[in-house]
């Protein structure tokens, strides 16, 4: 035996070990285990409410029964709204904080500013909306501005997804178009764009998981009481999903009688966004394989 | 008149003095080898004639660069333009993820090259000068990505030929390639030699000696010995170009 091993302390490493993991792996459990209770709860409370009619008509009685329709449609305008105006901007700023910009103060300023604004509580977004949208440029409570709004709170999410897309291709790509006289333009747009796309796709519909659940930024700039009829124009207020959750279950003509209405609502919410994960997990290993292949 | 022409060239990165003041002409149609140890400059040599320096925010350069006794460096003379003319093959292959077809029209279609005729002669001719033609010729469609390390760098060779330069630079193209594939490169660069100018990099003195006919050593930033290659390694005038080729440091 070596001398350098004192007796008992391979043993001693192996219980320390098992300990350790031990600890970890009962933590992870753990947090396993309550994410499975919430979507449990939301599951066993919210099922019974999910039928065909629920989905596709409106609420009826004071919102004590019938469906969801509007708020579903309503969400769907706000995700697709705020995903216009925010991917391709925030994607064009991404390319150019990355591809374009070179390392310094401005670009550090930047980064911070993006990382800032990636903080800032949504209710905060909802005011600035406001003040902005509603009132100064007179948008009115609207699709569009409720649409701008989420869309400005998703944007600093696209602007870093993006970059960290692109800087996740290989430099050996650049390097090897730059020098068969490719512009860099040309080289962002046919040969570094294709190789982050999948990943730039990702952080949008990922996005677009975050968007359809905020309530605050919506509150004071498109969602409505209750309105059952669908919009027109950009310029109609629309239900949403997380807005009407939150008015049945705190505001609505009769709470209790609302209850069931409210679990569907949550678990119509939830599916959204799981649905939307999981579509992002999948794009990604597709395109990963395509890749490599 | 030379074909490329370094005066009284220096190049800085930050405070590195990486080239200390090389002067060195290179002929027409001829296989030049770069030899040194890590970090003597001769990379950084090989890319002044593309200008991939000019990547590197901290470089500086001073002195005259010359293709065909025109001053690369000079305003006048546009960097694409420079690039058509002078290509380059690098360490690792680097094949783009798209198809093999698509990976050697790519320097055509970037210089604005559309006639679809036209880029598939060009297509079929470099993969036939880098040999590798007869391996691909049925699955030209197929991704890059699919083919040995060996045929990804013909295929960059083939890539960097489609837009007929006159000049080739290439740095350690064989450095991480197999025994049998760099035996293909090696004779894929005996065969460029009469249409093209051939500048390669390489820390192998076996292939120095065996691809070249003009070699020159660099130490530290310093061109210390150039001259044809047998002399290099038969009779070389200086004891320390001796002492690198017979293994005594590097």
């Amino acid at each position: 035996m070596s001398a350098l091993t004192p007796k008992g302390n391979s043993t001693r490493k192996r219980i320390l070990q098992i300990v350790g993991f031990g600890a970890f792996r009962a933590i992870t459990g753990f947090v396993v285990a309550v994410l499975f209770g919430i979507l449990f709860f939301i599951f066993h409370e919210g099922l019974p409410a999910m039928t065909w009619k629920f989905i596709t008509s409106n609420p009826e009685n004071g919102m004590t029964e019938g469906g969801i329709f509007p708020a579903i449609v309503g969400t769907g305008c706000l995700v697709l709204g705020s995903m216009l105006f925010a991917f391709p901007i925030g994607v064009m700023s991404g390319i150019w904080l990355n591809e374009y910009l070179k390392d310094g103060y401005l670009k550090r300023f930047i980064n911070m500013m993006t990382n800032n604004l990636a903080g800032v509580p949504s209710v905060v977004f909802g005011l600035f909306g406001m003040a902005l949208f509603v009132n100064q440029l007179k948008f009115g409570d609207s699709i569009l501005a409720g649409s701008l709004t989420l869309g400005l709170l998703a944007l600093p999410v696209i602007i870093r997804t993006t970059e960290e897309a692109l800087k996740s291709v290989d430099d050996s790509y650049r390097i090897a178009s730059l020098a068969l006289g490719a512009s860099q333009w040309q080289t962002v747009s046919k040969v570094v764009l294709p190789v982050a796309f999948p990943n730039i796709f990702t952080g949008l519909i990922l996005s677009i998981g975050r968007v359809s659940g905020e309530t605050a930024p919506i509150l004071f700039t498109v969602a409505a009481y209750f309105l059952p009829k669908l919009p027109h124009s950009i310029f109609d207020q629309v239900m949403a999903l997380p807005y009407h959750l939150y008015v049945i279950s705190t505001s609505g003509t009769d709470i209790e009688k609302s209850r069931v209405i409210a679990y569907g609502t949550a678990l119509v919410l939830i599916c959204i966004v799981l649905a939307s994960n999981i579509l992002a997990g999948f794009i990604r290993r597709y395109y990963t394989k395509k890749n490599k292949t | 008149m030379a074909k490329l022409e370094t005066k009284g060239v220096d190049l800085y990165y930050g405070d590195n003095h990486a080239l200390k003041n090389i002067s060195m002409q290179i002929d027409a149609n001829t296989v030049t080898a770069l030899i040194g140890p890590s970090g003597c400059g001769k990379s950084t040599y090989l890319r002044l004639f593309n200008r991939m320096n000019d990547l590197i925010p901290s470089a500086r350069i001073e002195g005259e660069i010359l293709l065909e006794d025109k001053d690369i460096y000079e305003k006048k003379f546009p960097i694409d333009i420079l690039r058509r003319e002078v290509g380059m093959v690098f360490q690792k292959p680097n094949p783009f993820p798209k198809t093999i077809y698509e990976n050697v029209a790519y320097g055509l279609r970037v210089n604005g090259i559309k006639d679809k005729k036209f880029i598939d002669e060009r297509v079929e001719t470099s993969l036939k000068q880098a040999t590798l033609w007869e391996e691909v010729k049925d699955k030209l469609r197929k991704s890059a990505m699919e083919l040995s390390g060996g045929q990804q760098q013909r295929l960059c060779i083939a890539r960097a030929l489609a837009i007929q330069p006159s000049v080739v630079l290439m740095d350690e193209p064989t450095s991480a390639l197999d025994p049998l594939s760099t035996h293909k490169i090696e004779e894929l660069i005996f065969l460029l030699k009469d249409n093209y100018t051939i500048v390669i990099v390489t820390h192998n003195m076996q292939q120095a000696a065996r691809v070249s006919n003009k070699t020159a050593f660099f130490y530290l930033g310093e061109l210390i010995e150039y001259d044809d290659t047998n002399t290099i390694f038969t009779k070389p005038a200086k004891t320390m170009t001796q002492n690198y080729i017979t293994g005594r440091f590097g």
